[in-house]
Order: structure tokens, then sequence, then C-alpha cells
């Protein structure tokens, strides 16, 4: 860990604008730390954001939920609203890391969070994410927990959280705030990127901005199914995941929105999945079809081509819990 | 005064069993374990040392060639940094277990991606850390086109050294005279010992002699290749490691960080800290090899076996001379006249390859209870009766008598606890929602080893008593077994006996490693106090057999004595030595076992969860119910971790490991752990040692991890011989869904 | 700055860098603390920060104004140990003991959390009321690793003392 000015804002326009000059925001730590030991991340200035508020979920007036960035996991999830109204929530963030972890991790954070490619976690590997222009190394290196989807040759690493794949399921939307007191609000599933030609960028993020929460519409009921495919049964990043809200009724799909981790740069959410469900009576040909269109242009890099059919059959383990048809 | 026991004959006396005391095989609760739940046992980077200084390792990010140039301006103007150290004494290598001398030195001579370079000592560790990763270096890398760094590109296979081929009859004939034969290759990959305290080291130096506080496994041989390195005298080192934060072989021989402390301390005149980083654990010490296995099993029609082959290809660094015995249980433990056996090694340029817990069995008996359980379905026999028929009567190389082996009775105890149905075994035939449920299950063996001791026990003039050696205790718990064995003898509870262990300076024990750790310091701990009961005879006046000792007084004659009325003020300190002997070549002598598990397959994703697990396991005499069985809890862990996750993932390109922390190296957790039934079937094996007792600290890992392998086949139908069984691997053979 | 470390207060002015795990361990002589793997991968440096668990390793001393801290040297001590210390010491839920202080902190507050009405990935109905099982507890405790392998005991150990408090 390189020395560094640590800084308490004393409000978020002063965050803000310590984060511009270049500061590196922190809240729960539990990801910025980790990289600082590894000097992955060495940033001159530290702005320490955890006493400016931002730390309650309060009702929006269209009977959604707006959830501070500085709310922990655990908060978040043990919310009687969340477990209620949003259980994919719920599921997804007590499906990640673990109690201690989730109990310093913050929505705005976890929203940050960085990839865990082998390549990037090791500063003396190349990689274009830490050093633009030095090389993908995992390209053709240790690559079983890469992206299948919507990587190039710049970058294959993944977004390897869960939070964030229940909130494209729930297609919630990211409040940030600018300096000088601008605000925007980005839809979650525009607010990661994919690696284009800057794999460096994770997200939309400009300097200065700082996520201050996350609104997620009203409720729209139905069956709520967090899906986390690993081989180590807890504490353990996902090998392919899968966020599902599925509503019946009168024996078709009345709402369907799904999303899922682990398989590339950013939660992977296809607008032509939830239409082909919308209205649709449930088979295990929809199925089928949900898949083609999630896999169409898959490509495996060797080790993690297996996370194609295992995409496959998990998508389908989902659909048929979450439509009621038979396993 | 001393009294010594060489093991030229079995040992039938059986002295525990007529002691009076009736401490011993009592699930006694651990002596050290308030201190260890309350926080306040100290392991070796947490003593304190004023004024000392914090080292942190640097290594090398090449694979093979030298270090050019160590640019210390780099470092040298940031705050605290006291020094960079790259000295002739520091070590590249961990010493292999039992080595007793220096391992290979040569910090600036690159052999792997990962090995140690540097030292960067600063005031602080927080100053350490970053200089440590900031020093620049400049390295000479040798053309990789002539550098070995993959198992499949080993260019020549030599006969492993330590390791012992076997070529008798004609295998390849059984095999194709062989009513059911079974002829497959199995893999597994590279574990990391991971024990959860890094390697750690405090090193003071007052000019002439050296004290280390550090987190070592035997410090018996530990202490010659300290002295050995730094080129000293054994006499002026001094090593202390009164707890281990686990040890799984990966601190049998002194590591990196040990070296280094010692060169700085000595360099700086002050004392010096060095605590590996996980990921230093992980790609600076050892790793226990990947393995391909080839096993021939070869029957007649009544399932018993005529020819069995298994021979293995293992990989280390050039110089070292560890090879994975990985054929280690097979040359003992199932019959086959025509037999070959065989480990063949490779060199290359990876991390150091040395023990991790069961080296040899731990690997080598997955496969072959996987390929065992091949046979039990080629031949239609019920895997339990397929082991009970293959059960030899004398040692089928060797022809020399087994000692004590209970491996009978533990298959079939083990069987009725479990539930174990032997007959039906078609595959893929229970289903729970989306889960396939199977079971299989597999024999445990592991070698027994007996090793030279010795122990100090004192009897206190106040009645109570002191057990002094440098043995360890690595969670093995033997603080406890100690005491109790002590208080066996001698008639006192264990709570009365003050044990102290891990100190280099006390009488020489065996070190904690290859499971002989409790048999032979125990047995040095026994006779002593044998020589501290003909002590008291001799005050009384009477043969051993009419003294009785319990609850802290001497019985004789009907007269009942305190132990310091009899003392009367004075103390008894007697040194017992074991040595073993020729019953180690009289006898075959292993601990045996036996495991039974269900699993849930999952039908759509191929992730396995073990819903049950069970073992019996027979380990001559129990020295205490709980820690014993805590111990096969422990291995039975470890074989959940070989059989679904634990996996050293090597870069193909310049050989460093790429999932180098816990995060990516996956050793099991709680949820991945039911609760697991541990069965000690009861035995006296009065030929392993004096106490009758066998090893037990890594048993519980020899076999399991193929019990799993053969209950995901009973599961789901499909039959995998690549360990771990991850779902990557499993879902290409999985039904349709 | 202050923080209070089981109950007394401490002064920290030192390296911004020093993680509470450190502080801790260096600067307050409060070893039972364990330093494990240092990136929140382990669990060994649990320690309870206003009641919560969280690791100490992942988190500066710095963050910490005013904070109480509870490490395992203030739940209790040899002498007069905590019901789930002895509990652990009843039910061999350790072996080489590194990542006992860290178990037995992160279960003080599981069960506090589950008091609480948190749930967990493994609570069938979200909005029902806990039943902390075997199983509950198991993946409550899955961020304390235990390479010895003791979480068969660990388990006993912590049904026990949840059924006492019962």
């Amino acid at each position: 860990m390189r020395p560094f000015d640590y800084q308490r804002p004393d409000g978020l326009d002063h965050a803000a604008l310590l984060e511009r000059d270049g500061g590196a925001l922190i809240a729960g730590g539990t990801n910025l730390l980790d990289l600082m030991k590894l000097q992955v991340e060495t940033p001159d200035t530290l702005v320490d954001i955890n006493r400016i508020g931002l730390d309650e979920l309060e009702p929006t007036d269209d009977g959604g939920i707006r959830i501070g960035a500085l709310v922990s996991n655990s908060v978040c999830a043990a919310d009687p609203r969340i477990r209620a109204d949003w259980p994919v929530l719920s599921r997804a963030i007590l499906s990640g890391a673990s109690g201690q972890l989730r109990n310093k991790a913050t929505t705005g954070g976890n929203l940050c969070q960085r990839t865990r490619c082998y390549y990037f976690m090791n500063i003396d590997m190349p990689c274009n994410k830490r050093e633009p222009g030095t090389g993908c190394s995992a390209l053709n290196g240790r690559n079983r927990i890469h992206a299948v989807l919507g990587a190039n040759e710049n970058c294959i690493a993944t977004y390897p959280g869960d939070m964030a794949v229940a909130m494209y399921a729930l297609d919630a939307t990211v409040e940030i705030a600018g300096p000088d007191k601008a605000s925007r609000s980005v839809k979650i599933r525009d607010f990661h990127r994919l690696p284009g030609d800057m794999p460096q960028r994770d997200n939309v993020l400009e300097p200065g901005e700082v996520i201050t929460g996350v609104t997620l519409p009203a409720p729209v009921g139905g069956t709520q199914l967090y899906r986390k495919v690993r081989e180590r049964s807890s504490y353990a990043f996902a090998l392919v995941s899968i966020a599902a809200v599925i509503r019946m009724e009168e024996g078709a799909i009345s709402h369907a929105s799904l999303a899922f981790g682990s398989m590339a740069h950013k939660p992977w959410h296809d607008p032509r999945i939830d239409a082909a469900l919308t209205g649709a009576k449930p088979s295990d040909a929809l199925f089928d079809k949900v898949a083609d269109l999630l896999l169409e242009n898959a490509e495996g890099y060797g080790e993690n081509d297996f996370k194609i059919p295992l995409a496959r059959r998990t998508v389908k383990a989902v659909l048929r819990e979450a439509t009621g048809a038979s396993t | 005064m001393s009294k010594s026991i060489t093991l030229d004959q079995p040992d039938q006396r059986n002295l525990l069993d007529r002691m009076a005391q009736g401490t011993i095989g009592k699930p006694v609760n651990r002596l050290e374990g308030p201190d260890k739940v309350s926080g306040v046992a100290t392991y070796a980077a947490e003593f304190s040392a004023p004024g000392a200084a914090n080292g942190v390792l640097v290594t090398s990010t090449i694979s093979k060639g030298e270090v050019a140039l160590i640019d210390e301006a780099s470092v040298m103007g940031m705050p605290g940094v006291l020094a960079v150290i790259s000295d002739q004494r520091m070590i590249a290598r961990p010493a292999q277990g039992g080595a007793g001398e220096a391992p290979v030195q040569q910090v600036k001579q690159i052999d792997y991606w990962g090995q140690p370079v540097a030292v960067v000592v600063a005031e602080t560790f927080e100053q350490a850390r970053d200089a440590a990763k900031r020093l620049k270096i400049t390295y000479n890398a040798d053309d990789m086109s002539d550098v070995v760094l993959n198992p499949e590109d080993a260019d020549s296979w030599e006969e492993g050294p330590g390791t012992e081929t076997v070529e008798q009859g004609a295998l390849p004939q059984a095999m194709s005279e062989a009513a059911y034969s079974v002829d497959a290759t199995y893999t597994t990959e590279g574990h990391n010992s991971a024990p959860m305290e890094p390697h750690a080291a405090l090193a003071e130096w007052d000019g002439t002699k050296l004290t280390v506080h550090a987190s070592l496994q035997m410090l018996n041989y530990n202490i010659d290749e300290l002295a050995d390195s730094m080129g000293l005298d054994a006499e002026n080192v001094h090593l202390l490691s009164p707890y281990v934060g686990g040890g799984f072989g990966s601190k049998l021989g002194i590591s990196p960080d040990v070296a280094a402390a010692s060169v700085a301390a000595m360099q700086l005149g002050r004392p010096v800290r060095v605590v590996l980083s996980r990921q230093q654990v992980f790609q600076s010490v050892i790793r226990r090899t990947e393995t391909t296995q080839r096993v021939r099993l070869a029957a007649d029609a009544d399932g018993r076996l005529q020819g069995f082959g298994h021979e293995a290809k293992v990989t280390n660094l050039p110089e070292e001379e560890f090879a994975e015995p990985v054929t280690q249980a097979s040359a003992f433990l199932y019959p086959g006249q025509d037999r070959v056996l065989k480990v063949e090694m490779g060199r290359i340029h990876r991390m150091t390859a040395g023990s991790v817990r069961a080296p040899g069995e731990a690997v080598g008996m997955q496969a072959l209870e996987a390929a065992m359980d091949e046979l039990a379905e080629e031949s239609g026999i019920g895997p339990v009766e397929l082991r009970l028929r293959n059960i030899p009567e004398r040692h089928p190389s060797d022809d020399v008598p087994y000692s004590s082996r209970r491996l009978a009775e533990c298959l079939k105890a083990g069987a009725e606890a479990f539930g174990w149905d032997d007959k039906d075994r078609k595959p893929a035939q229970r289903r729970e929602g989306e889960w396939w449920i199977g079971t299989g299950m597999a024999t445990a063996a592991r070698i027994h080893n007996l090793s030279k001791a010795e122990a100090s026990v004192t009897l206190m003039e106040d009645g109570t008593a002191v057990v002094a050696t440098d043995m360890t205790d690595i969670g093995t718990g033997t603080y406890t077994i100690l005491g109790q064995i002590a208080g066996e003898m001698l008639g006192l509870e264990p709570s009365d006996v003050l044990v102290r262990l891990g100190d280099s300076d006390l009488a020489r024990g065996p070190g904690s490693g290859g499971s002989w750790g409790a048999a032979s310091s125990g047995s040095a701990v026994q006779i002593a106090c044998e020589a501290i009961r003909e002590e008291l005879c001799d005050m009384l006046g009477c043969e051993d057999e009419d003294l009785t000792l319990k609850d802290g007084f001497a019985i004789h004659n009907n007269k009942r004595q305190s132990l310091p009325e009899l003392l009367n003020g004075r103390s008894i300190e007697k040194l017992g030595k074991l040595k073993p002997g020729e019953t180690e070549d009289d006898f075959a002598q292993a601990s045996y076992g036996a495991f039974f598990t269900e699993v849930a397959v999952n039908a759509y994703t191929g992730e396995t969860r073990i819903r049950r697990m069970s073992g019996a396991f027979g380990i001559g005499r129990v020295l205490n119910e709980k820690t014993a069985k805590s111990q096969c809890m422990g291995g039975m862990v470890w074989c959940i971790g070989s059989a679904l996750m634990e996996d050293m993932m090597f870069d193909h390109r310049d050989g460093h490991l790429a999932n180098c922390d816990l995060a990516e190296y996956h050793v099991p957790v709680n949820r991945d752990v039911p609760h697991l039934d541990v069965i000690m079937v009861e035995e006296r094996d009065p030929a392993a040692s004096p106490l009758q007792a066998k090893g037990v600290g890594e048993l519980g890992i020899c076999g399991g991890a193929g019990a799993i392998c053969n209950a995901i086949y009973n599961a789901c139908g499909v039959r995998l011989r690549s360990f771990p069984m991850t779902p990557d691997k499993l879902i290409d053979h999985l039904p349709e869904i | 700055m202050k923080l209070a470390i089981n109950g007394t207060t401490r002064t920290f002015d030192g390296d911004p860098r020093t993680t509470l795990l450190d502080f801790l361990r260096r600067d307050c002589d409060l070893t039972g603390t364990k330093k494990g793997c240092d990136h929140g991968q382990c669990g060994a440096c649990t320690v309870l920060v206003n009641g919560q668990r969280i690791n100490s390793c992942l988190t500066l001393t710095v963050m910490h104004e005013d904070d109480e801290i509870t490490t395992i040297e203030g739940l209790g001590t040899p002498q007069d140990m905590h019901p789930l210390q002895s509990a652990f010491v009843d039910h061999d839920g350790y072996q080489c003991g590194y990542c006992t202080p860290g178990q037995i902190c992160s279960a003080k507050a599981m069960l506090d959390e589950a008091k609480a009405g948190w749930p967990s990935v493994v609570t069938e109905d979200l909005t029902a009321e806990i039943d902390l099982s075997g199983d509950e507890i198991r993946e409550r405790m899955s961020g304390n690793l235990c390479r010895c392998g003791a979480y068969s005991n660990i388990i006993d150990a912590i049904t026990d003392v949840k059924e006492a408090a019962r």
C-alpha cells in the first residue's frame, strides 16, 4: 500500500471535489483496500465518505425504494421491504461474500467492485485494464472465470458481483452526484461498460461523480430467484449467476426480467430475452430460445468454454423453477 | 538419567492398559484450549521484541535466469526503510521435510516464478510492504524455449527419489487373463497446504546466538537447516514454536521467512520480523505435485486381485530430492502377485514440490479407490465386499506379516453406521428435485511411521509433573495427549501435568509430520515415566507390577501415600528415548479405515454437495478420543477439498501460480461440510509403538476423495477420472435436461 | 483520534495505512485477532465494530474514530470464558487455534444477526422468522475458514450455545 493523504470530507459536495482531483472514495473498503495492498490501486488521496449520510432506505413517490449508496449490503438484504417486495435483491446480496464482508460492503461500492481476473490482481502481469496497452494475459492464460459474452482481445475480465445482477433484473436506476451540485440518473443497465477499447473503465462514472443511491421501481411481484453456480457452496464468486423476476398469469408469463452474472464485463441483460418470455407460455422450447438469444454471440477462450453450456442449462433450471414447470 | 527402548520386538507389555488413572484414551479437552479460544496463545509473529524491524520478502517475477541488478536506491530513500538484503545465506526454496541441512540458497539464481530474491526491512510493516513492492530488480532471463514449465513438456522421467519401484510377475498377462479388469488413468491437480497462520519468523541476534520464534513443525531438523544456512553451529541457534497455526507439511522444513529474518537480524543488529503474505505462502513455499496415475487391476472371477499396477508421474524442481510417493499404500493394501508399482518424476520450473498432508496416499488412494469402484461395477461385486475379498494375508511384495490391521472391521462398522447398501449400485437412480443423489465408499490407508524421539519428564516435589520436548503441537493435540500419557503412567490428571513443547532447547522430539508425532513422542514420554516409576519402586522397595499410581497417590502393599509425601522434597527427572527398531522391517504397518458418503449432484449445473460423510478408522490405541476424531474429521474435510475444488492453477507460459490467494484457491468452507461421523475402531498395535498407537493425523485424507468420486458416479452416472471434479468437468457428461 | 477497544479508550495517530488488524496486533498488543490472509478471504481477523462482525484486515484504523471495537480478548479470558469459548473447548471446535478467535467473534455476531431477524441465502422464506438450523449456521459461518477442518465441531459448539440461550 502506497502512502496516501487521508481525507474525511464534510459532505457530498466536498467528496465530489476531492474525487475529481484524483482522490479515491472509500466506503466499505473491502475491495479498494484489497487492491491497494496489492498496489493495483495507488490513490494519492483516500476520501472516506462513511460519515456523509446516504445510509437510508427510503420509499419513493412511485412506490419504489431508494437505497442510499452507503447502505451496507447486510442492511439492504435484511430490510423487510426489500425482502418482501424485491426478494431477488436480498437473495443476490446474501449469496455473495461473507457476513463480515457484507457488513462493510456498501451499495455504491459494490456497484464499483472490480474484476477478480488473476492477471488484473497481479501487478507483475500485463493487463489492459490495469495498464492500458500492455495486453491481456488472460486471453491465452488461465481464464476459467472469464467472460464469454461481450469480451474482446483487449479484456476478457468479468464483473464478479451479485447485487448488481439483481438490480439489472429489477431495472434499477443509479443516482449520481457530480461536482458543483450537478446530478444525473443512469439506468443501471447502462451503468457498467463492456471493455471495448477502454477496458480500464468499468463504468460510466466521470471524475468528480459520486454514486448517491440506487432506486428500484415499484415492485412487480412474481417469483424472484437468484441462482448462483459455484463449486464451493459459499464465500465464492459465481461461475455463472442468473437473477430472474417472473410473474405468471393464467398459465402465461406476464412479466419477465432476467440478468446474468459472471459472464461478461458487466452484468448481462438482453431485452430480447425479456420480450421473448413476456406473454409466452412456458415450455422447454421457449427456454431453449432464451438460451439461444443469450448465447448467440458467446465465445469461450479455452478454460471458460464450459460457461456456455453451463449458462444454457442454468437458464433452463431457473426458468423451469420460476414458471413452475417440472424439473 | 535416561531410559531407552529400541522397538526390535512388538511391545506386548501393554503398559497403559495396566495403569489405574484411567485418563488415557478419554476425550479430554485440550489443555491449551482456554488459551486458544481466548486469544492468548501466542504464535510466531506475535511475540514482543522491543525495537523489532519488519521485513517483507521480494520474489522473482521471472521463471528462470538470474538477478542482474537490485536497485537498492529505488527504495532506500523511502521513509523508514532500513535495508535491502539479498544475501547468500537466504534460502531460495524451503527445506524439504527432514532435510536437516540448508536447502538451495542461491537467491539470485532464479529457478521459478515467485522465488525469494531479497528482503526489504523497514521500521514498520506498512513501510516495508510498500518498499518491497517498489524495489526495482533487473533480471537476465533465460531463453524460455529451453525452460520446461509444464508436466506435459517434461523431457525426461527418472525414478522418483525415495520411492520404491516394484516389478513382479507379468502384469500384462494377468490383465489379459483376468475375468474382470480395469485399466484407467486418473489425474490430480496441485494442492497447497494453506495453513491458516502464514509462515512467520521473528529473529533476534545477540552477536553469538540466534533466537527465532518461527512457525515450524520439526524443530529437531529445522535447527540444523537454519544453522547450516546461516553458517552457525547448531548450539548457537534457538528455535521456539510453542504454537503453530497449522502446517500440513508446509512448515516441515525452514521456509524463506526464517532465513530472511535471521540474516536481517544479524545484519542490522536488531530483532526482525518477517511474515509471508498469503500470496507468498501460495507461491513461494511448497505445492503438492499434480499427478497422472495409471491404475491396472486384474481380478479373477471371484473379484480377487491377481494383478495390480499403479504407476504415477509427478514433478519437482531440479535438485529436489522429494517425489510424492503416490504408490505408498498400493504397495501393501491389495494383493496381486503380478505387480507393477512405479513413481516417475519429471523436472519442471514451478515452485518446489514437497510434502502436503499425507504425501503419497492423499492423492494415490483417491485414484486407487476410484479404480476399485470401477472394478466393483465391472465384476458386479459390491464395493465393500470387493474390498473384503482383497485383504492380503502377507505383504504382497515383502512377504512379511501385517501388524494389527482392522480394515475389515472398519469396512463393516462404517457400512453399518452409514446404512450402506452394497448390492444395489445402479447409478442415476435417485433424484430429489434438481439433484441426483448417490453414495460411494472407499478404503483409507496410510503407512505408519515411527521416529526417533526423546522427551523429559519430571515428577515435581509437589506431586505434579512436567513434560518437556521440542516436539510441536500443530493442532494435532500433542499437548493434551502427552499430558494424558504422563498422567496415566504417573497417576495424575492431565491438568496436573505441565507440557512444554516447541522449544529447541528441550529434549529432541520427532517433530510433527508423517503422522508419527503422537506414537513417537508419546512413547518417549511413556519411557521416561517408566524410569520414574522404577525409581519410585526403588524408594518403596517393590516391583512395578505392585505399584499403583492414582490421583496423586502411590499405592503399594495396601499403603496409600501422597506423592509429595513420598518424594519428600525432591523431584525426579528422567529422559525417555525411543528408537525405531526391527519391527519396522518385520511387519507391514499402517493405519486403516473406510469412508462412506452421500452426495448430491445438480442435474443442471454439475455442482456437487456432500450430504453425509462418515468414516471408521483403526489407528492402534486411541490416545484421546476427542482429538483423534478431530484429526480424522479434518482429513475428511481435505477429502472434500481434493474431490471438489482444490486446484493450483499454474500459468503454462511462465509457471506462475495464478490463483494465489484464498479467494481463488478454494479450500472447503463450513457450508461444504456436513456433520461428520467418525467411528474409532478399538485396536492395539504392539509392533507400531510402545504405546501400541499408530498414526492418525493423515489417515482421514487418504481415500475419501475417491469415495466422493464414486458417489458422483452413483448419483449421476458420470465417471470422472480427473480431480477436482468441478462443474466444468461434469457439465458435458451429465444427462440431458 | 480516539476509539474504544474492549472498553478502553485508545488513541491512534499513526500511519493512515495501518489496518485495524495491525493496530490491534501491534499497537494494542491484542494478538488474539489473527492475520490469515490480509485480504478478507479467511475471516481470522474478525472483530466486532459497534457489535457487528467485520474483517479487521480490510478496514483502516483511521476510519474508526469513536467506534467501539470488541476483540476476542474482550469476550472472555482463560479463567472466565464466554459461553462460546467454553463450547469451542468442550466440542473441540478448533485444532491449531489460529482461526479460532475469528470463528468465535463471528459466531457471537452471527447469533445476534439471527436474533435481529437477518436472513441468509439458505433462508427459504425471506419474510418468515429465522430458524437457526444447522444449515443456516453453516452458511452464516462460511466466512471463517478453518484449514484444520473443525467445521463439524464448530457447528456443534455454536448449536450448544444457541440452545442454551433459548
